[in-house]
């Protein structure tokens, strides 16, 4: 669509909902969220930026194809299984890291957290194949 | 005390207009009108979500209205785009 209005939105509204997005997704593991609500968004914002730009410019900001996203979350999501796999417990079970971080406190990183961030990017991919192909049409 | 009246008054006023812009989502002439209705009926349910989070205190509900402020934008631009393409 030639708006100037929705373009000028399109451009500032991108990072606020990545940003969003990213907040979801972290905060998914003891509050409302998670990857997939956080992988919607994020795929919202691109296609936000698809309906203002057209397709060729939302694959460029994108900077790769969503293919590779939907195989790059399929392989966080089976990485986050090795960790334990490695320790005697069963596959895929939850291994928590524990880091003290100066002036902030603890911090855990858990794998749980990797499971998410891979469902985050192929919901990110999915989408944006499908609707990218239909944009193309 | 006041912010519960206040509360429950808004959702009262907020359910008949609700039902306004039903009608007008039902009986609405052209497409563009059901369209901006839809839009009406998300942003209604959102100030209810508000009124009820005020109510119960449960601040959970507030991430509930940001995400859908941001999302029901983005349906009724693609409303637009579709209507500017004349498929609708």
């Amino acid at each position: 669509m030639r708006s100037l209005i929705l373009r000028t939105a399109a451009r500032q509204l991108l990072p606020i909902f990545i940003i969003i997005s990213i907040i979801i997704m972290l905060r998914g593991h003891n509050a409302p969220g998670g990857g997939f609500i956080g992988g919607l968004i994020a795929a919202s914002a691109y296609i936000l930026y698809d309906i203002a730009y057209g397709v060729v410019d939302a694959r460029r900001v994108l900077r790769m194809d969503p293919l590779y996203l939907i195989g790059l979350g399929l392989a966080c999501a089976l990485g986050s299984g090795i960790p334990s796999f490695l320790i005697d417990s069963p596959f895929t079970a939850q291994e928590w890291i524990t880091f003290t971080i100066p002036f902030y406190g603890k911090f855990a990183v858990t794998s749980p957290l990797v499971f998410d961030l891979g469902v985050y990017l192929t919901v990110i991919g999915v989408l944006l194949t499908i609707v990218f192909s239909l944009a193309e049409e | 005390m006041i912010i519960e009246r206040a509360a429950y008054i808004s959702m009262v006023i907020m359910t008949i207009s609700l039902f306004i812009a039903f009608l007008r989502l039902v009986k609405g002439p052209s497409t563009p009108d059901r369209i901006v209705a839809l839009d009406l009926i998300t942003m209604l349910t959102l100030g209810m979500i508000l009124a009820y989070c005020m109510l119960t205190g449960q601040f959970v509900y507030l991430n509930t209205t940001i995400i859908l402020a941001l999302i029901t934008f983005l349906g009724t631009v693609a409303y637009a785009r579709y209507l500017e393409k004349r498929v609708l």
